[in-house]
């Protein structure tokens, strides 16, 4: 019985019910079956970080998860941090410090940090290191990426 | 856990770089300032276009199957299982796209062999990942678990794996028109009497360089949807690419269209680094699917083919050697450099862009007349070679630099004399180098010292002797080099390539309310140009940045371009830019001084309001002229308004930023781990047009550099299966593996760009491999090692302390104790 | 990259879960954090016909304590371990939360399991070595009842235990605490898998060492103890030619692969290294 299941998911607070088949990943179901593209695929393996979402505010790779695990669950995704008009306050340091370039990897970035500043309001310089190492970023070399954390914490932009 | 020990190492780092320079307010307004990036509020917010993102009813998913061998005949395809999975519209082979044509790079010169790279594999294939049939279905799902049941029957051929295979007497050829598998075989410099320069030398010094495979790995891979417009017989592909012009010409060309017939739209790009700034034969592939079953397609690159059968790059092999003279002057160069170019020739630059590169940019920031250099490209059964941010020049500067301290050891003056004994002076500018190119005035001597001076390098041998005492290597590196940035036609020409860039228009129109688009054929893929060509454009209108707007990426809509690539953008897109916007200006101008009735040359535009110099009370808003020349030209004199537009063109003469990259390392002993310590730039790009760019460049260049030398490669066996396909073997850098980066500028605005602006998107790359062996090798001379290849693996260096301790054990296992 | 298709059954229970393994068959995976599974999945280099969800057992995530053994439910997340705070059970079993900190990055700490390293058997996973080193007992249940299996015996090759098919996980015992136990390993960056990973525990009486347990990762298709070098400590006062002497035994022990990441005689020369830092990290804290 490879047949769709039906779930009910909520993101970024908005309830849905959907029927999909067992290996549709998280990210595919959120990107082509929900429309928010915000989301990325990087590497389908779990490494790059890229499609980082938030499930029951932990952080998850969505390409590692299949869409039927989240059958009940909270997810948030880089879409409800704010709005082109309205950019959240991590979004805001990240464009005050240039922590993107090409913009592929950030909303994975985005959602890790936002889980972690949640977790860890006054982390220390090595603490950020430690998370940003998480993920992969080929345009930036980090560094703005790492001004950017440290800013947004400093700002208590934590959740 | 950091193997080495954490502590400060050497002097107290000079203070980090902050982010972006604060924003210096420049004359007359926005060129020199750090503003915040124009996209980044869509790209934040998850609204970014990237090409996987969009979907279509009743689209098709293109799924490749893929040669598993490295050189066969393809004796049968049989597809039969395949096509009777529910879902599964139709299989395709080369069998079903006889119309359409190979592509195929050509450098029409003599020492190159033309070769063709066919769409899907006809009959042959030539590497492990090479295309041999498309599955299209309903999803992605299902078209590969098809792809899963096609049946290829290989006549496996023996593999040709790498270079000595290629070259060894009897090997196969990868391609019939080159039997001896030499692709391209070039001497373009050979200056007489150089023999006898090396026989007289009072020191010869050699160096044998080796680099291995390595590939871009933007974080978003390729991908495209190509779709038939039936309305206007065009075909429509969007595709990520850098070079939306040259992939429509390739499309065009390969199925027989006329290039109008043909739209490509390049939306969002995460990421390409040169390896997108050619064509993929899958991007001419999915066109013609499209046209072939009328239907939209669309194939979306996974990481495993990304690493795999996505283009590679960097795999060369130097033997330079440098004649000096008894006070550190380098007399004369000989080098012989091979390429490893992989299976196919890429289009259209060509397999000859790493091996042309290489041996013209070699002699870089140094004095030289005496030049020798023999560069080859061979062709052997791995995935092809495209450009990788640099090129050739990170390898290049790697050999040049290792040559240069080899040079500093033997005649005693050490790695900041001799450089600066040889790099050109500031008077010797404009510098014809021995190559024949004219390099613009530049800060080569400037930046060595400064980046010395923050390094401590003076202090240095008392703090290295210390940490030495303590049983721990330090070593400090440099690398000094220059940049050729924005070659134009000329330089493309020289190189004999068919299809020459070099040039970039732009057209700027000005609408009825006074905002400003601005159509350029370069395409921003991270580097923030819809910022940066606003800044440009509003200096020259005296209107706010905001007003202005970029449109780039649809070859409907965008005047005739290149792409971006080769550090070109800023140059040649910026310049037409600023032509055109001077142009633009100069509409304005004429149409207030006709209403305030002044003469042209009187009249200023600045913060949006057009005026008489020094006389605030003729001051006329900008956006009431746009609306004037649109809704009320019966006021305007015939030749004035009726519409705002400008284009110009700029074909950039090329023009040669240049810097000093220092790093400091730890090399743990015991296990063999490199960790850099301290990573300094002194870079100069002449003006900078938003220097929080720019330094974003920079780092982000440095940080695939020093993947490059201490992380990444890409192996393969000896039936040229390739070892890694995925990021589990192939290790690109995190955050936790670099310092912070301190990057410093220096500026030498050049005359040879309307902006002052050089070009430098790559300098990061080229100079940190270089900058890492170097710092690496000091480290490893205390124990009596070395290592001459990267990545420098922690075996390596385990391997090279061991060789050295066997040479001879007392000496080095003391110091090491 | 997408997985090739399966057929999902979440489970309400334990007993729910192994009933279902032993409806589905050998063909048929558990699916807790899928950190492991579902990536290798994508690559289709798994392809299970069944997955059976146990991500929502929360009864059996845990870590306690019971008469000085420490017990650890098969769900149990990395993070959970790496935050462990009683100071009762970190005297006896601090290596843990150390160890927990090598394991990939937050993401990977937040969803993948202790029990789902211990059933995926990479030969240099902490949790493997733990379980050597602290003489792990694995209870594992199946429709017919619970069985405990010894560590030792547990590891069979490469990716590759004892577990039956329809079997599960329930609980991992970490009978005897060991405190000082130390594990250092060696990556190309942080997070990565370990090229070579070495986890020691000594205890000494009177100066004399009575009692030694020396594990290594990543050097053969399991973890394993390295018995040359534990018998080269036990009677020894710890000093430093004692334990030069066991890192030899440890490296002249092993038969390690040659990857890209490291070719055997470098993983010998690693092991060598780690082995004497180890020991002597633990003989400090014994």
């Amino acid at each position: 019985m490879t047949d769709d299941h039906s779930i009910r998911i909520t993101v970024n607070g908005t309830e849905h019910e959907l029927a999909i088949e067992p290996r549709r990943t998280l990210a595919d179901m959120l990107r082509h079956d929900l429309a928010l593209t915000g989301t990325h695929v990087g590497c389908e393996h779990g490494i790059c970080g890229a499609c980082t979402v938030l499930v029951d505010g932990l952080p998850a790779r969505s390409c590692l998860m299949f869409g039927v695990q989240a059958d009940g669950r909270s997810v948030e995704t880089v879409e409800a941090l704010g709005t082109p008009d309205a950019l959240g306050p991590l979004q805001q340091a990240f464009t005050d410090h240039h922590g993107l370039q090409c913009g592929f990897c950030t909303p994975g970035f985005l959602m890790l940090v936002t889980a972690f500043l949640r977790e860890t309001p006054s982390p220390s310089d090595d603490e950020i290191r430690e998370v940003v190492a998480s993920n992969l970023c080929r345009c930036t070399g980090y560094q703005g990426i790492l001004r950017a954390v440290r800013a947004a914490a400093d700002a208590g932009a934590g959740g | 856990m950091r193997d080495a020990p954490s502590g400060p190492a050497a002097a107290a780092p000079a203070k980090a770089h902050a982010g972006g320079t604060p924003e210096v307010p420049a004359a007359g307004g926005w060129i020199g300032r750090s503003l915040r990036r124009v996209e980044d509020r869509y790209l934040l917010t998850g609204r970014g276009s990237f090409v996987g993102d969009h979907q279509a009813p009743g689209m098709l998913h293109l799924v490749l199957v893929r040669s598993y061998v490295a050189s066969a005949t393809i004796n049968a395809i049989d597809a039969s299982a395949a096509l009777r999975q529910p879902g599964v519209a139709a299989v395709i082979t080369a069998a079903d796209l006889a119309g359409v044509a190979p592509l195929r790079g050509v450098l029409a010169r003599p020492e190159f062999v033309a070769t063709d790279m066919p769409v899907l594999a006809v009959g042959r294939v030539r590497h492990v990942g090479e295309p041999i049939a498309a599955v299209l279905a309903d999803s992605a799902y299902t078209a590969e678990d098809a792809a899963e049941l096609v049946e290829v029957s290989y006549g496996e051929l023996p593999a040709v794996a790498g270079v000595a295979d290629a070259l060894a007497e009897g090997a196969g050829a990868v391609h019939e028109a080159a039997p001896d598998n030499v692709l391209v075989d070039v001497t373009p410099v050979s200056s007489p009497g150089l023999d006898d320069i090396f026989t007289s030398a009072a020191h010869v010094v050699e160096v044998g360089i080796s680099t291995a495979r390595i590939t871009a790995a933007p974080l978003e891979g390729r991908a495209c949807v190509a779709a038939f417009d039936e309305r206007t017989g065009q075909v429509v592909l969007q595709t990520s690419t850098q070079v939306p012009h040259t992939v429509r010409t390739a499309v065009a060309l390969s199925l027989g269209m006329d290039e109008h017939q043909v739209r490509v739209i390049s939306p969002d790009v995460g990421g390409g680094f040169g390896q997108k700034c050619v064509v993929a034969r899958e991007e001419v592939l999915a066109a013609a699917v499209a046209r072939l079953l009328r239907r939209t397609v669309t194939w979306v690159e996974d990481r495993r083919e990304g690493l795999t059968s996505g283009f590679q790059a960097r795999e060369q092999f130097y033997q330079v050697r440098g004649a000096f003279d008894a006070t550190g002057h380098l007399l004369g160069l000989d080098a012989d450099i091979r390429c490893d170019v992989g299976a196919y020739s890429c289009y259209p630059v060509t397999c000859g862009v790493e091996v042309l590169m290489a041996a013209n940019e070699l002699p870089g920031p140094y004095r030289l007349r005496i030049y020798r250099a023999r560069s080859r490209g061979i062709a052997t059964n791995k995935t092809p070679i495209a450009p990788y941010r640099g090129v050739s020049r990170p390898q290049a500067v790697l050999a040049m630099e290792r040559l240069m301290d080899e040079a500093g050891r033997v005649t005693g003056l050490g790695a900041v004399e001799v450089r600066d004994r040889n790099l050109v002076d500031a008077q010797e500018f404009p510098y014809r180098n021995v190559m024949g190119a004219s390099y613009d005035a530049g800060t080569y001597r400037e930046s060595l010292a400064r980046c010395a001076e923050l390094l401590g390098h003076g202090s240095w041998p008392g703090v290295q002797a210390r940490a030495l005492a303590e049983g721990r290597l330090l070593g400090l590196g440099l690398a000094c080099f220059v940049e050729p940035t924005a070659y134009g036609t000329a330089s493309f020409g020289m190189r004999k390539m068919t299809i020459v860039p070099g040039y970039e228009r732009a057209t700027l129109r000005m609408d009825p309310s006074g905002s400003v688009i601005v159509m350029a054929g370069t395409h921003s893929h991270g580097q923030g140009h819809a910022t940066s060509y606003a800044q440009i454009a509003a200096d020259a209108l005296g209107i706010d940045p905001g007003r202005v707007r970029l449109r780039q990426g649809d070859t409907e809509l965008v005047p005739h371009g290149w792409g971006t690539f080769a550090s070109r953008s800023i140059v040649a897109g910026g310049g037409a830019i600023a032509r055109a916007s001077a142009d633009l200006a100069g509409q304005l101008r004429a149409i207030a001084a006709h209403l305030i009735e002044a003469a042209p040359g009187d009249v200023e535009l600045a913060d949006g309001r057009a005026q008489v110099r020094g006389d605030p009370a003729t001051s006329v808003p900008i956006d009431e002229l746009a609306r004037i020349a649109h809704h009320a030209a019966h006021l305007l004199p015939d030749g004035l308004g009726r519409g705002l537009e400008a284009t110009a063109a700029f074909d950039p003469e090329g023009t040669f930023s240049n810097a000093t990259h220092g790093a400091i390392v730890e090399v743990s002993p015991d296990t063999g781990g490199v960790r850099l310590v301290r990573y300094v730039v002194v870079e100069d790009c002449g003006v900078m047009i938003n220097p929080m760019i720019v330094d974003g460049q920079v780092a982000g260049g440095v940080a695939q550099g020093i993947g490059a030398a201490l992380f990444e490669e890409l192996p393969f066996d000896e039936s040229g299966q390739p070892v890694c396909g995925s990021f589990v073997d192939y290790l690109l850098p995190t955050a936790a593996d670099l310092p912070e980066f301190e990057i410093h500028h220096l500026c030498t605005p050049t005359t040879r760009t309307p902006t002052g602006a050089k070009g430098m998107g790559e300098g990061g790359t080229i100079g940190a491999p270089a900058a890492v062996l170097n710092a690496v090798n000091d480290a490893l001379a205390q124990v009596g090692a070395s290592v001459g290849r990267i990545p420098v693996r922690p075996a390596d260096v385990v391997a090279a302390i061991a060789a050295a301790v066997s040479r001879d054990p007392v000496d080095s296992r003391r110091k090491t104790q | 990259m997408k997985p090739a298709p399966f057929s999902y059954h979440r489970a309400r229970s334990a007993e729910e879960a192994v009933s279902l393994l032993a409806e589905l068959g050998d063909d048929a995976k558990l699916l807790a954090g899928g950190q492991s599974l579902v990536a290798m999945m994508n690559f289709r280099l798994a392809r299970p016909a069944a997955l059976v969800d146990i991500s929502r057992l929360t009864g059996l995530r845990y870590v306690r304590e019971h008469d000085g053994e420490l017990r650890i439910g098969a769900l149990a997340l990395h993070r959970d371990l790496e935050r462990l705070a009683d100071p009762g059970v970190l005297a006896g079993f601090g290596m843990l939360p150390r160890a927990a900190r090598y394991i990939g990055h937050y993401a990977i700490r937040a969803a993948g399991t202790f029990g789902g390293s211990i059933a995926h058997a990479d030969p240099a996973a902490e949790w493997c070595m733990a379980a050597l080193l602290f003489d792990a007992q694995i209870v594992a249940r199946r429709r017919g009842g619970d069985r405990v299996i010894p560590a030792a015996g547990f590891f069979r090759g490469f990716l590759e235990t004892d577990l039956r098919p329809d079997e599960m996980i329930i609980e991992v015992r970490l009978p005897v605490p060991r405190p000082g136990a130390a594990i250092c390993e060696f990556a190309r960056r942080h997070g990565d898998f370990a090229i070579v990973a070495a986890a020691a525990a000594v205890s000494s009486e009177g100066g004399v060492c009575r009692d030694a347990r020396v594990v290594l990762g990543g050097v053969a298709g399991t973890a394993q103890r390295a018995a040359g070098a534990e018998a080269a400590l036990i009677g020894s006062g710890l000093g430093a030619d004692a334990i030069a002497a066991a890192a030899e035994e440890a490296a002249a022990g092993t038969d390690p692969p040659g990857d890209v990441h490291g070719s055997a005689e470098y993983r010998r020369h690693l092991v060598r290294v780690l082995a004497a830092r180890v020991i002597e990290e633990a003989a400090a804290d014994a």
